[in-house]
C-alpha cells in the first residue's frame, strides 16, 4: 500500500478505509454496554442459578460453568449457543504435552523474588496437589499462574484500574508438579479488582491458574479465591459456576501449619483435572 | 496405549472419587502470565514439513477477538505421538506437538506446526481449546486436515455433523501450503465444540 503526499487524499483514505476497518482497541471492549447496576446484575445471577437447578431437575446436562451467563456482560456475544457435542477422545485427545522439572526453573515459583526489591502488601504460599477423577497425583505437569498486585492492579499495559504499579512485583508464575502431583507458590495477597461489567463492580481477590492434565481433555484455566470474601454473592465470573459446592471448591484452604512464623500466611488448594473415563488409563513414557 | 481402546479393561475401572475443579474465564490480562518465547512455533519456522496453521476467532456479531488464546496438540507428520519435551523452552528442532497463540488486534491467531499424520488409521486432526475474554470456560475443538476424503468420511464425529456444521471443523488448505481455520464461538456458522 503507498501512501500518497496529497493531504487531502490521505484524509480521504484514512476516513473512507481505513477507519471502517480498523478493529476497537481491546480496552475500549472492556466497558460493558449498558452498565447496569450491583442489584440488577445480583438478580440475574439468583435467576440463572435457579433456572440451572430446574433445568437439572429435568435430567438436561448442564455444565458447571455455566457458558450463557448474561451477568458477566462480555459473555453475551461470545459463548457458543449449541450444545457441544459428546465425543470419545481419540488418539492425541489422551496424550498430553511433556514437560519435566528441568522446563521451569524453581525460581519461577517465587514471585516475590523476580526483582531487587521487595514486593508491597501480604506474603503468602499457597501449595496443593494436582489430582485426578481417582485421586491419583498428576506428575510432571506444567502449572501457569498470574494475578494482579496488592493494590489490586495488573501489569498488562491495557490494565486502567488507577491504583500504582509495584515495580518489585510482576504477578506471574509457574512450576512443574513434582512425582506427587504437588505444586507451591510463594506469593503477595492480591487486591479485589475494580471492572467495568456494572457500576462499582470489583472482582474479589483471586489468582488465576492454567494446568495441563495426563489428557488435553483436561486441560483447564481457572481461578482461586480466599476464605470469607464478602465479594462472593456480587461476582458474574465467580457465579458463573452455578453450585455453591463447586464455587466452595474455588476458595483455598486458609492452614494455620502452613503459616510461617513473622514470615508468610499458608493456603492450601487441591486441583483435580474432570476427564472422561478413559483417563483412567495412565498414557505410557511418562516423563521421569 | 493400546489399552485406550479396550472396553474390557474400561468397564474393570473404578468409580471416580474425585469432584472436578470447575473451570473459569480466562479473563483479559493473561497475556503476561501466558506468553513466552516462540509458543506458536511448534515446528521451527521454514523447516523441512513446516507449515502455517493460521485463522480469526470471531463472536456472535462477527466482530474479530482480540483477546483470545488458542492452543493446539497434534501428532507428528508421521502419526506418532509427541513425547519430546521443551514445549515451554523451544529447542528449534525437537517437535513437542503443542503450541499456543494469543490473538492479537485483529483477532488472529498463528502457528508454525506440521501436518499431523493418521494415528490409528484415523482422520487426522489437531485438537485445540479455545480461551477468550467473555469466555466463562474454555471451549474444545478439532482441527482436520481437508484431505483424506475417505477418512473425513469415516470419521465418526464428522459423519455425525450436517453438511453446515462439518465444514466449521475442517481447515482450508493453501496453495503455500498452510492451514486456515476460522473459529467462530456464536452465530450461524458456530464452531462445532466438543466435550467428552
Amino acid at each position: 500500500m503507498t501512501v500518497d503526499s496529497d493531504a487531502s487524499e490521505q484524509e480521504a483514505f484514512s476516513s473512507s478505509v481505513v477507519l471502517d476497518q480498523t478493529v476497537a482497541a481491546p480496552e475500549t471492549l472492556l466497558a460493558s454496554h449498558d452498565m447496569p447496576t450491583q442489584n440488577q446484575i445480583t438478580q440475574e445471577i439468583n435467576d440463572l442459578h435457579a433456572d440451572a437447578e430446574r433445568r437439572l431437575a429435568a435430567g438436561e446436562r448442564v455444565p458447571s460453568t455455566l457458558y450463557d451467563f448474561a451477568p458477566y456482560r462480555s459473555s453475551i456475544l461470545r459463548h457458543p449457543t449449541k450444545n457441544p457435542r459428546l465425543v470419545d477422545p481419540e488418539t492425541i485427545e489422551l496424550w498430553s504435552p511433556a514437560y519435566g522439572q528441568r522446563d521451569v526453573a524453581l525460581i519461577e515459583s517465587d514471585l516475590t523474588l523476580q526483582h531487587t526489591g521487595e514486593p508491597q502488601g501480604e506474603r503468602m504460599t499457597i501449595e496443593g496437589r494436582l489430582l485426578d477423577s481417582w485421586g491419583r497425583p498428576l506428575r510432571n505437569q506444567l502449572v501457569e499462574i498470574w494475578q494482579a498486585n496488592a493494590a489490586g492492579r495488573y501489569i498488562h499495559q491495557r490494565d486502567q484500574h488507577p491504583a500504582p504499579l509495584d515495580p518489585n512485583f510482576t504477578g506471574a508464575g509457574r512450576i512443574v508438579t513434582n512425582d506427587d502431583g504437588y505444586w507451591k507458590f510463594t506469593t503477595i495477597k492480591p487486591g479485589p479488582y475494580p471492572w467495568k461489567n456494572h457500576i462499582n463492580a470489583w472482582r474479589p481477590a483471586h489468582i488465576h491458574f492454567s494446568v495441563f492434565g495426563s489428557a488435553f481433555t483436561q486441560r483447564i484455566i481457572t481461578q482461586v479465591y480466599f476464605p470469607g470474601d464478602p465479594l462472593f454473592p456480587l461476582d458474574p465470573i465467580y457465579n458463573t459456576i452455578r453450585s455453591q459446592k463447586d464455587r466452595d471448591r474455588l476458595i483455598a484452604s486458609y492452614d494455620h501449619d502452613l503459616t510461617v512464623p513473622e514470615f508468610s500466611m499458608g493456603y492450601r488448594w487441591d486441583i483435580v483435572v474432570d476427564g472422561p473415563d478413559a483417563t483412567w488409563f495412565e498414557p505410557e513414557g511418562g516423563e521421569a | 496405549m493400546s489399552t485406550h481402546d479396550s472396553s474390557a479393561a474400561l468397564d474393570d475401572r473404578p468409580a471416580k472419587t474425585h469432584e472436578p475443579t470447575s473451570g473459569q474465564t480466562i479473563g483479559p490480562f493473561f497475556a503476561f502470565g501466558l506468553n513466552y518465547p516462540k509458543m506458536h512455533e511448534v515446528a521451527f519456522p521454514h523447516s523441512a514439513g513446516a507449515i502455517v496453521l493460521e485463522g480469526t476467532v470471531y463472536d456472535g456479531a462477527g466482530h474479530p477477538i482480540p483477546d483470545a488464546c488458542i492452543e493446539i496438540w497434534g501428532a507428528d507428520t508421521d502419526g506418532s505421538i509427541p513425547r519430546g519435551r521443551g514445549s515451554r523452552r523451544r529447542d528449534d528442532h525437537t517437535f513437542t506437538g503443542f503450541g499456543r497463540s494469543h490473538t492479537n488486534d485483529e483477532g488472529h491467531f498463528e502457528f508454525w506446526t506440521r501436518n499431523p499424520g493418521s494415528v490409528d488409521g484415523e482422520a487426522p486432526f489437531f485438537a485445540a481449546v479455545v480461551f477468550a475474554r467473555g469466555l466463562p470456560n474454555k471451549l474444545h475443538t478439532r482441527i482436520y486436515l481437508p484431505e483424506d476424503a475417505e477418512r473425513l468420511a469415516a470419521d465418526p464425529l464428522l459423519s455425525s455433523l450436517d453438511e453446515s456444521e462439518r465444514a466449521t471443523l475442517v481447515a482450508t488448505r493453501g496453495a503455500d501450503g498452510s492451514l486456515h481455520f476460522d473459529i467462530r464461538l456464536q452465530g450461524e456458522r458456530e464452531t462445532v465444540f466438543l466435550t467428552f
